[in-house]
């Protein structure tokens, strides 16, 4: 699969770029962290992070191994309903409710992963989203997630029986560092060895075979990766929110994930946050005021996407330096 | 009497509206598969286009007085030449670049047209009158059998053939397999490629509506009646392969049947029962029934 990617250059006239992302990414950290005292409502920044995180998940796949899985929604979901229902109902303590959710929506992912490597390209975003439909269902119909209602009233509870999350600003911290935590985590993964034989199958697979790497274990784990770091954003947003309702395991749900990695531009690292950012500002400030039509909006900004803006936002972004770096380059003598 | 310990009425009955459900299926997946051939697009807009079709035959009754017999015409040829619209504008621009796309275009298009119907109609549903002709039932001495539905399968049937006819034995369909194999060759030979591509997504999306149409006195119209659908159709398509047209058909009533049965025996897992197929087939054939392995 060819997806339109600019080539990540590692050499030395890249450092002053390096240099100047690194600072970026520092100044961020620190808007994130000061953020509730600038005013901003913390549970808004927070679920802006959760779904960045879900979107950098998915962009794993996508982004990295290109991958469409058109399902995240069943990983996002299912770990929402997990962690809810644990701490809900059996007394989990925060932390054991969000592993759990994660590593269940690993499980699952390997399930579907299975499955779903046995084919290529469109089959694969078509087995994904069925798969997906198979979980919606389940979700659906089981004893223990209550049905069209979902979980609702999910207790915070205390961070090790110790440290109460019941404010906000608590919490915010917690969702922060996981944040921070998970995307240092996909960054190392790209990163690794691991990663450049994703990249490696991206870019051509059948060059892969022939090379001699196992193509099938790679996906593989890859998908897993990336449905127990869509789990961790779930779980961590049950915990949030206090629910876990069926619109989390709908496939909407896998649009909207793929809409922000699209539009955040996809095989970035900062792309699905800025994409996330995006999608969820837009939909906080125009649910209330169009209703429906936040569909449409939403639909529209993916039609221009795919027909004029397949880079998304950092991906032109970092072509517009490349090439102004490269006048700059062929102006000097 | 009773099959298997359940009243036979009602076995058949869950059969019949089985049958009824594998005729939409095929319908639907036979549109697909002729769109993916020639187009190398796997179109989402797919279920849109059904409920459009379904939409524009309720409102063409309400708003218009027009019957279901001229709607039934009217209704594939209306959503037909929105698709040939579609076509022109949007996908003809992605013919180069890999299909992922494609899906996510029509996705977004399947989203703005469900949110424009959403916003217009809500969701609960529109009540559609069967057609006087076709409204009550036959006694067949061992079932009754609603007319209207007995019309469906029959409908869809001879559209799904008279397409497979179409398609492989006439000189028309000639042109357009010759195209899912070489577009550039058919194109030197004085064919012209980009004309049959769009009639060809117009077709496809006639045959939507038209499903559309036959499933509106049976099912509530409503907006999202198309996406509910879709992925089930995904999933007949996963499992039949896109190779071929006769499988298609084949493999959407049979598993419309299949899943009308599952309603009978153990109703909790109706829903889901096409998607474990799905599952077998991918471990045991994965180019799925009718598929070549690529």
């Amino acid at each position: 699969m060819s997806i339109g990617i600019t080539p990540h250059n590692d050499n030395k006239q890249m450092t002053k770029a390096a240099k100047l992302l690194q600072f970026t990414y520092i100044v961020l950290l620190i808007l994130t962290l000061v953020a509730p005292m600038l005013g901003l409502y913390p549970v808004f920044v927070m679920k802006l992070l959760c779904f960045a995180l879900f979107a950098c998940a998915f962009n794993l796949l996508l982004g990295f191994t290109g991958l469409l899985s058109f399902g995240h929604a069943a990983f996002f979901g299912s770990a929402a309903y997990i962690t809810g229902y644990l701490i809900k109902s059996q007394n989990f303590t925060p932390e054991l409710g969000i592993a759990a959710g994660a590593i269940g929506a690993g499980l699952i992912g390997l399930l579907v992963g299975l499955v779903a490597i046995r084919r290529q390209g469109i089959y694969f975003a078509m087995i994904t989203l069925a798969m997906a439909q198979m979980v919606y269902f389940i979700c659906l119909q089981a004893p223990f997630t209550g049905g069209e209602d979902g979980l609702q009233g999910v207790p915070r509870g205390a961070l090790f029986g110790v440290f109460s999350l019941q404010s906000d600003t608590a919490m915010y911290y917690l969702v922060v560092a996981l944040f921070v935590a998970a995307f240092l985590a996909v960054s190392r993964i790209v990163h690794s060895p691991f990663g450049q034989v994703l990249k490696m199958i991206r870019e051509n697979e059948p060059r892969a075979i022939s090379l001699g790497y196992e193509v099938d274990r790679y996906k593989l784990l890859a998908f897993v990766l990336s449905a127990a770091l869509a789990g961790l954003a779930g779980s961590v947003k049950t915990l949030i929110m206090g629910f876990a309702t069926l619109s989390d395991v709908h496939w909407t749900m896998s649009g909207e994930v793929i809409l922000m990695t699209l539009l955040g531009g996809m095989g970035t690292f900062f792309g699905p946050v800025m994409g996330a950012g995006i999608v969820i500002s837009l939909q906080d400030t125009l649910a209330d005021k169009v209703g429906s039509w936040v569909n449409v909006i939403i639909g529209v900004i993916f039609v221009l996407c795919v027909l004029a803006f397949r880079k998304g936002v950092i991906g032109e972004l970092q072509a517009w330096l490349e090439r102004r770096r490269h006048a700059a380059a062929a102006a000097k003598p | 009497m009773e099959i298997f310990g359940i009243p036979h009425q009602a076995f058949l009955g869950q059969l019949l509206l089985g049958l009824v459900n594998g005729a939409f299926y095929a319908l639907l997946s036979l549109g697909l598969a002729v769109i993916f051939g020639l187009l190398g697009i796997v179109n989402f807009a797919h279920g849109a286009l059904y409920m459009l079709g379904a939409f524009a035959a309720w409102i063409m009754l309400d708003k218009f007085g027009i019957n279901y017999w001229m709607a039934l015409l009217l209704a594939p040829l209306t959503v037909g030449a929105l698709g040939v619209v579609i076509e022109r504008l949007f996908l003809k621009h992605l013919y180069k670049i890999d299909p992922i796309y494609g899906l996510l275009l029509t996705f977004g298009l399947a989203l703005i047209a469900e949110g424009i119907f959403r916003e217009m109609y809500g969701v609960s549903g529109q009540n559609y009158d069967v057609p006087e002709l076709l409204s009550g039932a036959t006694n067949l001495g061992f079932m009754v059998l609603p007319n209207y539905r007995a019309w469906v399968v029959g409908v869809s049937l001879s559209v799904c053939l008279g397409t497979w006819y179409l398609i492989e034995r006439t000189r028309l369909g000639a042109y357009l397999r010759a195209g899912t194999e070489n577009a550039a060759l058919v194109q030197a030979f004085g064919i012209n490629v980009p004309l049959m591509v769009m009639l060809t997504y117009g077709a496809g999306a006639a045959l939507a509506a038209l499903a559309g149409v036959l499933a509106a006195p049976i099912i509530q119209v409503n907006p999202l009646m198309g996406s509910n659908l879709i992925i089930v159709v995904f999933a007949v398509v996963v499992i039949g392969g896109m190779g071929s047209i006769m499988g298609s058909i084949l493999t959407g009533l049979g598993l419309g049947v299949i899943e009308g049965l599952t309603r009978v025996f153990y109703p909790e897992a109706s829903s889901i029962v096409v998607f474990i197929i799905m599952v077998i087939v991918l471990m045991i054939r994965p180019a799925g029934l009718f598929g070549k392995e690529a």
